[in-house]
């Protein structure tokens, strides 16, 4: 599992450009970032080098943000690549709240996505792994 | 009706004569069989059974909103519950509503208060009344109910909502008088405009009784303008009756206080001291002959003054100028009283936003929008999908359910709703300017 940096924001013009200068202050460096937006607010979900340290950074300056523990996985860069990979968590019963890419490079890519793994977590990651997946550590994105 | 009729055109001397004798019979009444009152009179040192001028009633104390809560459901009543026919409660239903009940007495000259205000339109059985106040605990749809079988003239128990029928209603039923909040006969006007009609020559409407929210002369020269009508404004409160304490007659000077049913005093919100007619303050009514829910001294809150000499219509009762606001903080919104207290407390059983919230109160077109801002907190998990979603609904929910106002929620960033010298600026009220 990895952490992910989520920042509540109103939907409002220049917001998002301050929440990204606010970051590049903190010396944040970001890997991926995703917005889920509605008219009024939108919910951004970024992917950095120090979640932790992101998150004071911003709450100091009025940010309403939470670090979230998602997972990272790393799938075949090929058609169907992603589509198997969600067979697999759906054959294992494990929803899947939201996703997004986080990045492909030769022949393999990177996907987020907040499941909620089972108690028995090694043994859901086993048999994600014997699938021909791979879970990443924070270190290994 | 005739003899009713002389009531209204009594020599005041008379009638002051008649209230003295309401008053002597209320005060008595209220600390015979109101343990409330006992202990209120007895404190304040209020003989009630040394009454023998109007003035003496300055004697006694006060009673206000909050008193009427404590005794809530039925401490206030000064007949044996089974005597009671009628119950309504004012708006606010997180255990702080203020019950008014009423005999089959009551419910009687209740009708014919809001009856004198169809009569004083012109109206009786040649007219089809449509009410659409809200039918319920609110006292404005059964009030107006009940005055317009008084009046005899054909009665539309519509209610509230459902726009498009009560245009259908007033073309095809020919409804002469209109019933409502004016906000809302705004907003039918509006509605009907915009299908096409003209309200002035489609509908057959001669008078709209409006009461329930203040409502200024530019709006009541544009409702008239639009309906080719005439305006009464009508003023009550559960607390004393409801609907048609006090009405309008064509004149449009000022409203005919019923004083065979209610005595009316002008008082320094401040000193309490009774004040000259003419002068603004806060009005203080008592009832005359209510049976199960007396009032003495009742603090409405309500701005106004009593405008000095006879109204040109010939009726001898004394008139209350239209409302001028309020000394406490009560909102109303589309007919509805609400206290920011009632929504502070919904507020506080919620840990997911954090106590700085703010109401803004706007318009569209003619009816009220409420927003609420609120601010999430730092422990509030945010991260989940529908979590913002969820819990805006649960917050709507709550508040609809204790205010009977529907309320659009919207969280916001933390520190965007601005703090004044530490305490918020609760309410943000923008309804008069885009009017």
């Amino acid at each position: 599992m990895v952490d992910q940096l989520t920042v509540f924001l109103e939907n409002a013009e220049g917001r998002l450009a301050k929440l990204c200068r606010s970051l590049a202050d903190a010396d944040v460096d970001m890997l991926a970032l995703t917005i889920a937006d509605t008219t009024d607010y939108g919910v951004v979900r970024i992917i950095c080098d120090d979640a932790t340290r992101a998150r004071d950074a911003l709450a100091e300056k009025g940010y309403r943000a939470m670090v979230t523990k998602v997972a990272a996985f790393e799938v075949p860069n090929r058609p169907g690549g992603l589509a198997d990979l969600l067979g697999v968590l759906d054959d294992l019963d494990i929803p899947v709240e939201y996703g997004y890419c986080f990045s492909t490079s030769g022949d393999r890519a990177v996907d987020i996505l907040k499941v909620k793994l089972p108690d028995e977590t090694t043994r859901a990651v086993e048999a994600i792994e014997a699938a021909g997946f791979k879970v990443l550590s924070q270190e290994e994105l | 009706m005739e003899e009713r009729d002389d009531v209204l055109h009594m020599p005041h001397d008379q009638i002051e004569a008649m209230q003295l004798e309401g008053i002597k019979k209320t005060v008595v009444a209220c600390y015979e069989n109101v343990p409330f009152y006992k202990k209120s009179f007895d404190e304040a040192g209020f003989d009630p059974y040394s009454v023998s001028s109007l003035e003496d009633l300055s004697r006694a104390p006060f009673v206000c909103k909050q008193d009427l809560r404590d005794e809530y459901p039925f401490g206030m009543l000064a007949v044996p519950r089974e005597d009671v026919r009628e119950i309504h409660m004012s708006s606010g239903t997180t255990g702080v509503a203020t019950v008014g009940a009423y005999t089959e007495h009551d419910l009687k000259f209740w009708a014919e208060c809001f009856g004198r205000g169809i009569a004083y339109a012109g109206g009786g059985r040649s007219d089809v009344v449509q009410i659409c106040y809200g039918y319920g605990l609110f006292t404005g749809g059964l009030g107006a109910h009940y005055g317009s079988l008084f009046s005899g003239a054909t009665t539309i128990p519509i209610s509230a909502g459902n726009t498009e029928r009560q245009i259908r209603v007033l073309r095809e039923m020919g409804s002469t008088i209109l019933c409502c909040t004016p906000s809302y006969a705004m907003h039918i006007a509006d509605t009907a405009i915009a299908m096409g009609l003209d309200p002035a020559r489609d509908f057959h409407l001669r008078a709209g009784i409006h009461g329930a929210e203040a409502f200024s002369d530019n709006f009541r020269a544009e409702l008239e303008r639009k309906f080719d009508y005439k305006v009464l404004d009508v003023y009550g409160l559960t607390e004393t009756m409801g609907p048609g304490v006090a009405v309008e007659c064509m004149e449009q000077d000022g409203l005919h206080i019923a004083e065979d049913h209610f005595y009316c005093e002008i008082i320094d919100p401040a000193t309490g001291e009774v004040l000259p007619d003419g002068e603004w303050g806060e009005l203080v009514i008592t009832t005359l002959d209510r049976e199960a829910s007396p009032v003495v001294r009742y603090r409405t809150r309500d701005i106004t003054r009593i405008i000095p000499g006879e109204c040109a219509c010939g009726r001898t009762h004394r008139r209350i100028d239209r409302l001028h606001g309020r000394t406490d903080d009560m909102l109303i919104i589309r007919g509805v009283n609400v206290f920011p207290s009632q929504i502070e407390q919904v507020m506080e059983t919620f840990d997911e936003v954090s106590s700085w919230y703010q109401i803004e109160l706007t318009t569209k077109g003619h009816l009220d929008v409420v927003t609420l801002k609120a601010e999430v907190n730092p422990d509030f998990d945010f991260d989940s999908t529908g979590a913002i979603e969820q819990l805006q609904g649960r917050i709507s929910a709550e508040l609809k359910a204790a205010l009977s106002v529907g309320v659009r929620v919207r969280l916001v960033e933390p520190m965007s709703i601005p703090r004044s010298e530490g305490k918020a600026k609760r309410v943000i009220d923008l309804r008069g300017e885009n009017q």
